[in-house]
């Protein structure tokens, strides 16, 4: 985790730097079809964070070599731009981001009906354009319902949800300089209704029972999110059925 | 990522394993949870600062430390730098080949990174020369040479015996040489889940018939402090939990057994 620091980062009132309770989540907000070109696309504000996702597929795995014969291969690129963090980022992949595109392709495999394309590829082009804390598990809430909205059979949506270790207390959803001088951060992605762990990364110091508690939050704070995703796919087809006249 | 590159398990070693399982056992005579003979040579390279030959059943690795002075990190002016690499050599395995690190080996190496920094193991703040300007990096490099089968630990046991075995080029800067300061003994413990057991220390076969990975990392006190679930499958939190508990027994047991 980042570097220690005098900012305190809970108040007297036990609320965190940005004013919210320590199981608040950031303002979330999740648009579905902001791509033309892609098969299926979603954007997703959450906090500060900025973020689209485009899926194309499934069509053939190539290099052929990477085709599975029993079903489809998920490649997601988790990649940020020049200007979304403060400092300028050099564009292309660095290990960081490898690692991510790696947990993320993994943890939407489990949700996505692979076994229904053999030898094909579905590519998620997540583009980080403003970063904020918690871009990975923001991506990974955004992809899975760009891949709904591509009309890809799933089992399940995936949540992503992160809480962490701030000021000695576990909290939800960490904000960026909580991020930078908290003590843990645990990110999560969840399958929405078997709460199915399918991504989980932690670095930081946390004992089983914090564990336990953050773990508590996660699975509390997966429900509100997983009700976000399915009204912005709802919201999709209910803009369709009014367009063709019908309700 | 060597799960895709080794191909298929005959079906024959497959159901001997899940049968064996069923029983409380691992094909190759073990527990569930028990790791393979492990054992470390350190200062197995003298020419670099520190070193260990580490093997764990019959998975080998070499991590060779190299000091040198350089610049620190703009936003950490007043640490050293820890950097960790780890090659798959083609001479592991008949698929590995050479060339930049693919996303296997990126995974295996910051995995490894993270619960070695997490557990504040080195003391970077004592390895700077000139506040801002000059701090002593620390190369940790990992070599796999021969695998079999759960590289994040073999390679945690390699680094961690390594750079305690560190000593820093102090004399090239106008000191003394001095032992690289080591605060933490961190242990990491990966476990697959084979249909719905939890195996730890998995072997290549194991890996092979897994559907989910998970690394835990703990230090003396028994606090995590790096975890990392890999593979398309799932845990459920039960498991996790779980995982989570033979981690901080299984980490114990090493520490008392082979750094006594």
């Amino acid at each position: 985790m980042g570097t220690a620091s005098d900012i305190k980062l809970i108040d007297e009132n036990g609320l965190r730097i940005d004013g919210r309770s320590p199981t608040e989540l950031r303002p979330l907000k999740i648009e579905t079809d902001v791509l033309d070109r892609a098969d299926g696309s979603a954007y997703i504000e959450w906090g500060g964070n900025k973020i689209l996702v485009a899926v194309y597929g499934p069509r053939e795995a190539y290099p052929k070599h990477t085709q599975d014969i029993d079903k489809a291969v998920i490649k997601a690129r988790y990649n940020m731009s020049a200007f979304s963090v403060d400092e300028r980022k050099r564009p292309g992949p660095d290990r960081r981001s490898v690692e991510i595109s790696k947990v993320i392709s993994e943890a939407l495999q489990a949700a996505v009906m692979v076994e229904q394309f053999p030898r094909a590829q579905i590519d998620v082009f997540i583009e980080v354009l403003q970063a904020d804390a918690g871009t990975r598990i923001a991506g990974l809430t955004a992809s899975s319902v760009a891949l709904a909205s591509a009309g890809i059979p799933m089992r399940d949506l995936v949540v992503g949800c992160a809480a962490g270790k701030v000021d000695g207390k576990i909290v939800l959803d960490l904000g960026k300089e909580e991020d930078n001088f908290g003590q843990a951060d645990l990110p999560m992605g969840i399958l929405a209704r078997s709460g199915k762990i399918v991504l989980m990364q932690m670095d930081g110091d946390l004992t089983e029972d914090e564990f336990n508690q953050a773990t508590e939050l996660i699975m509390d704070a997966t429900r509100r999110i997983y009700e976000i995703q399915r009204e912005a796919l709802a919201g999709k087809y209910r803009a369709m059925a009014i367009e063709r006249g019908g309700e | 990522m060597p799960k895709d590159e080794a191909g298929v398990l005959s079906e024959i070693k497959r159901n001997y394993i899940l049968r064996k399982l069923k029983e409380g056992q691992r094909g190759d005579g073990r527990t569930l949870t028990a790791f393979r003979e492990i054992s470390i040579t350190t200062n197995y390279i003298p020419r670099s600062a520190g070193s260990a030959y580490v093997k764990l059943g019959r998975t080998k690795v070499v991590a060779g430390i190299k000091v040198e002075s350089g610049e620190p990190f703009p936003d950490t002016p007043n640490q050293g730098v820890l950097t960790t690499n780890v090659e798959l050599l083609p001479m592991a395995f008949p698929t590995f080949e050479a060339g930049p690190p693919n996303e296997g080996s990126i995974e295996i190496a910051r995995v490894v990174d993270r619960g070695i920094r997490e557990s504040k193991m080195i003391d970077l703040e004592s390895l700077v020369i000139e506040p801002g300007k000059k701090v002593w990096i620390i190369f940790a490099d990992i070599d796999v040479i021969d695998f079999d089968g759960n590289l994040i630990d073999a390679c945690t046991l390699a680094v961690v015996s390594a750079l305690r075995s560190a000593i820093v080029p102090g004399s090239k800067e106008g000191s003394k040489d001095f032992q690289l300061p080591v605060r933490s003994l961190p242990i990491s413990v990966t476990m697959v889940k084979i249909g719905d057991e939890i195996v730890a220390d998995p072997d290549l076969e194991e890996e092979q018939l897994s559907t989910a990975r998970v690394t835990v990392t703990t230090t003396e006190d028994g606090h995590i402090r790096a975890m990392q679930k890999g593979d398309t499958g799932f845990f459920t939190l039960d498991e996790i939990r779980k995982a989570i508990k033979i981690s901080s027994n299984t980490g114990k047991q090493i520490r008392e057994k082979y750094f006594q």
